[in-house]
């Protein structure tokens, strides 16, 4: 496992308005740790997120994973990006592949791993999120929360040392949430660093470490969830909170 | 700076629009893949009754007449009927290999109208341009005579070659749009797993951009088919020009032109039979 360190991180997005996305954002996830990020929509947290593994380049400053600085252009993305899973709001799951395949082929094409021992693998990460059954089922034959399961199944298959979560949980029906948020504590538990994206406050204040509350691409406050929540000291903390609870 | 902020990351907004609470998976399960780019015959699908059943009228339509007409009218038309479909080979032969290097051409100028050097772009962007501007008619003539003035092409070779470039610029953009419906998150899922950007083209993007353009790439053959008939400009004996060399031996030229085009009707309507097929084998696999 590893941390993850973010130092005075700028994204802009250019155009004729330049939008400036995140804004000086410094925020540390510690080696096992689970960090979720809440905020209204538009707040620059999945912005943020999206900077770790390089899917957006950061504008300016410093992410760190462990030592290495993934910010730097120097630095080998694919090889980093190999020790970051990533889940997605939209799954984002291989269409034309089953389950299996969805779960095996990157370790088969990145990694280099043999057909047998991939799919080994990947049965045993199903087993772990519950969809043994399910292996040579195409992702448009499950529910939404069976798909993000799967997914999630699929970042773990390259044996990232962090695991990021944007939105999660916001693009299912209410009664499949649940078991996403399950395998995601169950995966908290056994000591993976996790950087989540949420809107679900149960969740962040049951399973996290920290919380941080971002608003206008800017780090408003970081706490432990129950004085967060409780007690937060920002005042732009608390009228969100008392918008959504 | 409140300002500022609402109008921030225009992308996440939009994807978590309705309200930041919203669990709707509907707008995800919505996202299917079509491309609906045809400008040949409609193809028949069994949930598209309407259009099902015009074509089954048609289809029965045109077989009962011409077969009538063979069967009533032997001394005319059954002549006509078997000199003209001695044009069939010749037809399908320049259409076939026509097609065959018209999807390598338009495979090749596709990617290459995707990729991320803007000069490969633009070639690619240049040669559709240009060859969507002229019709494939003068094409024809301007390979056929204007360079066999240098160069002698012999008549199926210039017939393919110019339907090839042709329906290479066609196929290039299908080509494009069908990588382009392929939802961005695919590619950031591919690469968020360390995958490379051509290992993700390779493995994740293209086989499913070959499931969306394989129904619109039958479609130009079929427009190709029937467009072939210009080659009859250059003195390929294909159905027409078979049937136009009887009407000047013969002046018939109301009953020969009524067998070519019930003769052109029934091969693209089975042909856009057999494309609704497959289109409905891949739906059902999707």
């Amino acid at each position: 496992m590893a941390s993850i360190t973010i130092k005075n991180l700028y994204k802009d997005y250019e155009s004729e308005n330049t939008i400036h996305a995140v804004i000086d954002a410094s925020l540390t996830v510690k080696d096992g740790q689970t960090v979720c990020i809440i905020g209204p929509s538009g707040s620059g947290k999945s912005t943020l997120l999206r900077t770790i593994n390089r899917l957006e380049p950061a504008t300016a400053g410093q992410i760190f994973i462990d030592e290495t600085e993934i910010t730097n252009p120097q630095s080998d993305i694919r090889g980093i990006r190999e020790q970051i899973g990533m889940v997605f709001q939209s799954f984002n799951l291989f269409p034309h592949l089953s389950v299996l395949k969805n779960i095996s082929i990157s370790p088969i094409k990145v990694k280099k791993l043999s057909v047998k021992e991939a799919e080994k693998q990947a049965h045993e990460l199903l087993k772990k999120v519950g969809l043994e059954d399910k292996a040579d089922v195409y992702p448009s034959q499950l529910s939404g929360g069976q798909q993000q399961r799967v997914a999630i199944a699929r970042a773990l298959a390259m044996e990232p040392k962090v695991m990021l979560f944007d939105e999660p949980t916001s693009a299912l029906d209410p009664e499949m949430i649940k078991e996403v948020l399950d395998v995601m504590q169950d995966l908290s538990k056994s000591g993976m660093t996790m950087l989540i994206v949420t809107h679900e406050m149960g969740f962040a204040k049951a399973a996290s470490d920290k919380v941080v509350f971002m608003d206008c691409g800017q780090i408003i406050e970081e706490n432990k969830p129950e004085i967060l929540f409780s007690n937060p000291s920002s005042p732009r903390t608390k009228t969100f909170l008392e918008h959504i609870l | 700076m409140e300002k500022k902020g609402i109008n921030i990351n225009k992308e996440e907004l939009s994807k978590t629009n309705n309200n930041f609470f919203s669990k709707s998976s509907s707008f995800i399960k919505s996202k299917s893949l079509n491309l609906n780019m045809t400008d040949g015959v409609l193809i028949p699908s069994k949930s598209n009754q309407g259009v099902f059943s015009s074509w089954r009228i048609t289809f029965v339509g045109a077989l009962l007449l011409l077969g009538s007409l063979i069967i009533f009218s032997p001394e005319v038309y059954r002549k006509i009927f078997l000199v003209c479909i001695q044009g069939i080979p010749v037809t399908f032969e320049c259409t076939i290999f026509a097609i065959i290097f018209a999807i390598i051409i338009g495979i090749i100028s596709g990617l290459q109208s995707v990729s991320q050097k803007s000069i490969v772009r633009k070639i690619s962007g240049v040669y559709v341009q240009l060859i969507r501007g002229i019709p494939l008619l003068v094409q024809l003539i301007f390979i056929y005579y204007a360079v066999g003035k240098f160069l002698h092409i012999q008549g199926m070779l210039a017939a393919i070659l110019a339907m090839a470039i042709c329906f290479g610029a066609y196929i290039s953009e299908i080509v494009r749009a069908g990588i382009e419906s392929i939802p961005k998150g695919q590619m950031e899922a591919a690469i968020a797993l360390g995958m490379s950007r051509r290992q993700a083209f390779t493995d994740i993007i293209l086989p499913q951009t070959i499931k969306v353009i394989l129904p619109a790439i039958s479609n130009e053959f079929i427009s190709m088919l029937k467009d072939s008939s210009l080659v009859s400009a250059i003195a390929l004996s294909d159905i027409l020009r078979r049937g136009r060399e009887y009407i000047s031996r013969t002046f018939l030229s109301l009953e020969t032109m009524l067998v070519v085009a019930l003769i052109y009707l029934i091969i693209t309507l089975m042909l856009s039979w057999l494309v609704g097929k497959l289109e409905e084998r891949l739906k059902k696999n999707g």
